[in-house]
Formats: structure tokens, sequence, C-alpha cells
């Protein structure tokens, strides 16, 4: 290979571990890619990853998919129609990706960096300073015991280069191009993302988490998620952190795909604490099989619009679905996000715990879907959104739906609106906290439901977080 | 015993709360050592008092001061006051839910003490304090006062108190809804507290818990004023009496 080619900074010996990037050999495409997006775009992205021709036909039929669909008329409308897709580079070579200037970072930034104690490597990632990140050891030895017992875990490009049939068989069986509009524009132009394959009765014992998989696309903009668990299997996987992440591109739209299979148990925890120039657009769901569980551990921190719905369909019997999410709004933010929880079977279960907060004029909204399909017996969910105000200024809405079509179903739903009281307040104070430590205690136990279900290093991080947030140090 | 600076001194107190004027010329002085039982009726703005003096933002003060360790503290922010030395044991706790009682008190140990506790130390202090009020282990890992019986509230009170080991303990109605062997475990509590460096300002509407705690004095709080003061035997009186015919009398004979 030519060494153009090598994204910078690896090590030529990488090339033949996990680093696979695998340009053509024969570079004679000159193409540079501009912003806005055109077939010719899309033809490039996928010839220079060396994709299949159904790819390529996907990608194609997505692209004319995404040009075709309105807006969606829901939603924050004013932001979503701020966006400008002519002026978004929808796909650079790592080569030729600029990293941004330390300078650039905002200042907000680099504080809580400094408070929350980020070391200085990670700090230069989370940036977008470096692409690399060295947790080559860590990762190395992780991939030994995986590859033992027949995981496969690589980044998506990886995947459908080095796995193709098992890739064909279930990408976008879940969420069709079609969805809407940006899982249209994530299916013509995505790029990086994990791929995960659990072999049947496998049970993971460890996190897998998207840090370990060395990518100079780590935190992509459009980035293709599939996790697929084997009858009887159990994977979590953890991606984002609770440190801000600063992000040029202000268009993020992933797509994550999770199958589970009859017996399987998938975890899938995020926590995102984007800049706020970007625009994150997400659409995750997931199908339960039967006596399959699935869940949804969804931490929203960062952004300027967060649109987000995690989702599960519950297709076969004893199928349990849950989403636990949290929101958190500061000022010129919009953490918009919510469940669906879809029965499609009998004696299917989900719950659904929404908690957000809002201050300084930040705002949240729950959206939220219960659908019992006719047919399907003896469903039992339970859903609890609580949203916390701290000041006037801020606001919080709720638009939870139920569409249940049987007659026997047990549906809960308790929902909560609530500012922190000043008995709260004083009773803390009086044990000595000031007013930022009370709110930041309050808030902290607010999340708890959340917090209890995280490792423990991302729980430490988030109360830290929090505690940042209430001093008002964090821009 | 040597001139010293008292602990509490409450000159001609006014509050209001809501223009509402509800304490209307409160006088009473503390020294350290020792325990006074302020006394009286529903309403009669004993709480009030209490709140005033840790200083809750609802509650003004339209005149007179209040001088901790010879400080006034009218302006000084709620907080402040705990780090200076003074703790209030509620009568209506707050539930925190979310936060585990070890959490909670960790935090306010190191707010108050002004740097953190060593785990260790921490882990026997509570220990010790636990098996003082006979509180179980299982405690610390509820939320602060979610789902507590009166009694657990009342409890988890007086252990704040052993633990933040204050200059002048303000217990509001610490006795109030407690069963026979509660109320016995609480006053030994109290009385645990009790030190030549701590002063208990002991709030209550029944005489009940001075019959496990000896007070030094008695005060009757009636319409917003101390009216009558006295010796432990003016509770006593009290039980007997009730107040109506105690405060007369005390006025008969001149010694309100």
């Amino acid at each position: 290979m030519s060494a153009e080619l090598l994204p910078p900074k690896l090590d030529v010996n990488e090339i033949n571990t996990d680093y696979k990037y695998g340009f053509s050999d024969k570079e004679d495409y000159i193409f540079k890619s501009g912003r806005g997006l055109t077939p010719e775009i899309v033809r490039y992205i996928s010839k220079i990853k060396n994709e299949p021709e159904w790819m390529l036909e996907f990608r194609l039929k997505a692209l004319d998919i995404f040009l075709k669909k309105p807006m969606p008329k829901w939603g924050n409308s004013k932001l979503l129609n701020d966006i400008d897709f002519q002026n978004i580079f929808y796909y650079i070579r790592p080569s030729e990706k600029q990293e941004t200037n330390w300078d650039e970072v905002p200042e907000g930034i680099k504080k809580t960096f400094d408070r929350l104690g980020i070391p200085e490597a990670e700090r230069k990632f989370l940036a977008g300073v470096t692409a690399q990140y060295e947790s080559e050891v860590v990762y190395h030895s992780i991939r030994e015991d995986l590859t033992k017992q027949g995981v496969i875990f690589l980044d998506m490009d990886s995947g459908l280069r080095e796995h193709e049939e098992i890739v064909r068989k279930h990408f976008a069986t879940v969420i069709p191009s079609a969805d809407n509009k940006f899982s249209a524009l994530n299916s013509a132009v995505w790029s990086g993302g994990s791929f995960i394959w659990v072999p049947p009765g496998v049970k993971i014992d460890i996190p897998l988490q998207a840090y370990f998989r060395i990518n100079a696309e780590n935190m992509g903009q459009f980035e293709r998620t599939l996790i697929i668990a084997e009858p009887g299997s159990f994977v979590h996987y953890i991606e984002g952190c609770t440190a801000p992440t600063y992000s040029s591109d202000s268009l993020h739209s992933a797509v994550v795909e999770l199958i589970a299979k009859p017996g399987a148990h998938i975890r899938y925890t995020t926590i995102q604490n984007w800049s706020k120039n970007v625009y994150n657009l997400v659409t995750k769901r997931a199908i339960a099989m039967e006596d399959a569980k699935v869940e949804w551990i969804d931490g929203n921190l960062g952004s300027k619009l967060t649109m987000k719905y995690p989702s599960i369909y519950l297709m076969g019997p004893r199928a349990h679905g849950e989403v636990l999410s949290i929101a958190f709004a500061s000022e010129d933010q919009h953490q918009d996000a919510g469940a669906k929880m879809v029965h499609a079977a009998s004696d299917t279960t989900s719950i659904i715990v929404s908690k957000s907060i809002c201050k300084n004029g930040g705002r949240t909204t729950y959206r939220g879907l219960v659908k019992v399909l006719p047919e399907a017996k003896n469903v039992k969910s339970n859903v609890r959104c609580d949203a916390l105000l701290l000041d006037e200024k801020s606001r919080s809405d709720t638009y939870p739906t139920m569409e249940i079509e049987e007659k026997e179903a047990t549906i809960e739903h308790e929902a909560t609106v609530s500012k922190v009281g000043e008995e709260q307040l004083f009773y803390l104070m009086s044990r000595g906290l000031s007013q930022e430590e009370a709110t930041a205690m309050v808030v902290n136990g607010f999340f708890e439901p959340f917090t209890k279900e995280l490792p423990l290093e991302y729980a430490v991080e988030l109360n830290r977080l929090i505690q940042l947030e209430m001093e008002g140090s964090v821009g | 015993m040597q001139a010293k600076v008292p602990i509490l001194k409450v000159e001609d107190l006014h509050v209001k709360v809501e223009e509402k004027e509800i304490l209307r010329g409160v006088n009473l002085t503390i020294n350290s050592g020792e325990i006074h039982a302020l006394m009286g009726r529903n309403g009669s703005g004993k709480s009030t008092l209490s709140y005033t003096l840790m200083g809750h933002p609802r509650y003004h003060i339209s005149k007179g001061q209040i001088l901790f360790k010879g400080q006034n503290i009218n302006e000084l922010p709620t907080n402040e006051r705990a780090k200076l030395g003074l703790a209030l044991a509620f009568q209506y706790p707050m539930a925190i839910p979310g936060v585990s009682v070890v959490n909670f008190l960790k935090a306010a140990l190191r707010a108050v003490r002004g740097k953190d506790v060593p785990i260790k130390e921490f882990r026997q202090e509570l220990k010790d304090k636990m098996a003082e009020l006979g509180v179980k282990d299982e405690f610390l890992s509820r939320y602060v006062n979610d789902g507590f019986s009166g009694g657990e509230k009342k409890r988890l009170e007086i252990l704040q108190m052993l633990l933040l080991n204050p200059s002048l303990a303000v217990l509001d109605e610490t006795d109030s809804g407690l069963d026979i062997d509660a109320l016995k475990t609480v006053a030994h509590g109290v009385n645990t507290l009790r030190k030549p460096d701590t002063a208990i300002l002991l709030i209550t509407h029944y005489q009940r818990i001075l019959d496990y705690v000896t007070p030094d004095f008695v005060h009757i709080f009636q319409d917003g004023q101390i009216v009558a003061s006295g010796g432990k035997e003016l509770a006593k009186e009290l039980e007997a009496k009730g107040y109506d015919i105690v405060v007369k009398d005390l006025e008969t004979a001149g010694a309100a």
C-alpha cells in the first residue's frame, strides 16, 4: 500500500492487526470530496472503502430517498430548518481530515477537562485534536479474549469487508433506509461505527467499548452500528463518555441496529456530551425475539439539538425491553428524547424511565410511544417520566402516546414535573452544603436510577460533571 | 465559672413570615453545656424560632439580633451558620430521593468540618454513633428520609447531631409522634450529645421527653414570645396544670 493511503500516525505494523482501512490498491481516484451531497460523493465513499456492489446500490437508493423526503414537521422545526445540508462535508478521508487546532476548542470544554481531571492524551482525542487514542495495549488483550470466544468486534467497515454474509443478512433489517429522513442520510453516507456478532450461548463478561476500536473516525458523523446477539448470548456495549466532546462537524446522524435472537440479552449504554454546535439526530432500534431482553441506557448531556428515541420491537413471547434515559439541557440546548416500545407478541413486558433536567433556559422534551398490537395478550408496560426544572427560564414538554389495540393489557404511566424544593435546599444547607452543592446533590439523586446502571468510572464522572454544571463553572 | 460569651444570645427578636409577624420580641440566652427546653402550644411560634436561628430564607428578621458565639448572624447564610457550629434537628425532615444516607452524611461532615474525613475514620465514627442509637447498617444504603417512618426520621436527625457535634443543637419537636421505645432512644441520643462545650435547645410540645432528659432551664413560649422561664420543675407544673393556668400563675406571681 502506498504511504499516503495510511491514516496519519499509524505504524505499518498495525495494518495486520485490527486497523484495516482497506483502501483500494490502485489509487487512481483523484476525486477530492467537497461539501454537499451528490451521487458522486456516495460512489467515492463506497469505492474508497472497497465495498461490494450491493452496498453501493443500497447507498444510492438511500440517497434518493433522502433527497426526496421532506424534513419532519414535528420536533424543533426552527433548529432543524437551520441545517444547511449543502454546506456539510459528508465524508473526509482520514488522511485528509483536518485535525482541530487546540486553540479552537471552546474554553468551557477545556475548563471541564481540567475539573474532571481528564488525562492529557484523552483531552486531545476528545477535542478532535488527534485522531488517535493510545489505548492499544488494553485493546489487544481484550481482543485476544474475544477472539477465543468466537466474538466478532470490529468497526463497521471492516465488518462488512470480512463478514459480508452475516452483515448482508442483518444490515438494515431493523431500520430500513426509508424509515425517516435521517436514517436515509445515514444509509447513504455511513462510515465507521461498530459491528458485533456474539455466537450462541456466549456471555461476554466485560462491557465492550467504542474506545477499544482504534479508528480515526471513532466519533464519526454518520456511524452505523450493528449488533447481533445469537440465541442465549449476552453483550453489553458502551459508547461515548461524560467528558465533553468537541466536534467541528455539526451534523451527527447515527443509526444503531440491535438484534437479540431468542433468549439473548443486549445492553447498550450511551453517554453523549457533544459540544453545543452539534445536531445529534439518531435512529436507534432493537428487535427482541422470544425470551430475549434489550436495554437501552441512554444519557444525553450535550449537543445543540438531540433527537433520539431508542426503540424496541418485542417480536417474540416473553421478550422484555427497557429504556432508561436521562437528559440534561442547559442554555442553548434542546434534548428531545424518549422511547418507543412496540409489543408484537404476548406476555411481553416493557419499562421506560425518563428523567430530564433543564436549567438556564434549556429545554427538554419527552416523546414516548407504547404500542400494543392486536393479539398481543397479557402485555405489561410501565412508563415513568420525571422532569426537574431548575429555574423559570427552562422548559419541559411531555408527549406520551399509547396505542393499545388489545383488550388485555396492563399499562401504567406516571409523570411528574417538579423543581428543587426550597425546603430540600434548606435542609441540605443546614448541613453545611452551599446552595450549588445542595442542588447538585438533589440532581444527582434525581438521576440515580440511571447512574446506578453505569459502570463505576462513568457513574463517578457523571456525578462530578453534574457538580460542575451546578457550580456554573462549565460553559 | 469563668465569664464566657454565651453560645446564643437572642435579643428582642421580631420575625415576619410573609408579612405576618410571628415572633414578637424573643429574648433568650444559652450558655455552653446547658440544656434549655422551650415549651409551647402548637402555633405559638416555636418552629419559627428554630427556622430563624438556622436562617430559612422566608423568615425575615424585622427587629433585634441573634448573636452566636458573640457574632451577629442575622444575615449569615444557612450553610455558614452550620459551619460555625449551629445545627437543627428538623421536625419534618425532607426526603432526598436517590441520595443514600451514607453519602449524605459524608458530604455533611465534609462541609461542616471543612475537609474530607478519611474513610476508615468515618466508618468507625458512624459505627459507634449508630450503635448508640440502635440504628442498623442497612439504614445507610437507604435514600435520605425517603419512605422513612417518623421514628426513623427522628433517629437520623439525632444521628446527624451526634456526628456533626455542634456547639448548639436546636432540636425541633424531636419527640413528637414517637412511641415510648423510640422516645427513649432519642432521649438517650440527646443525653449523649450533652457535653460541657455543647448547648442544647430542646423545643417541645409535650413534657414527656423531659422525663428522660433533664433540662437546666424551661421556657414557656406563647404568641411569639417567651412568657415564662424557670427550672425543671416548671415542666412538671405544666403537665399537671396545663399552659393556661401555669402562665396565669406566673403572671400573678410576677415571674414572667
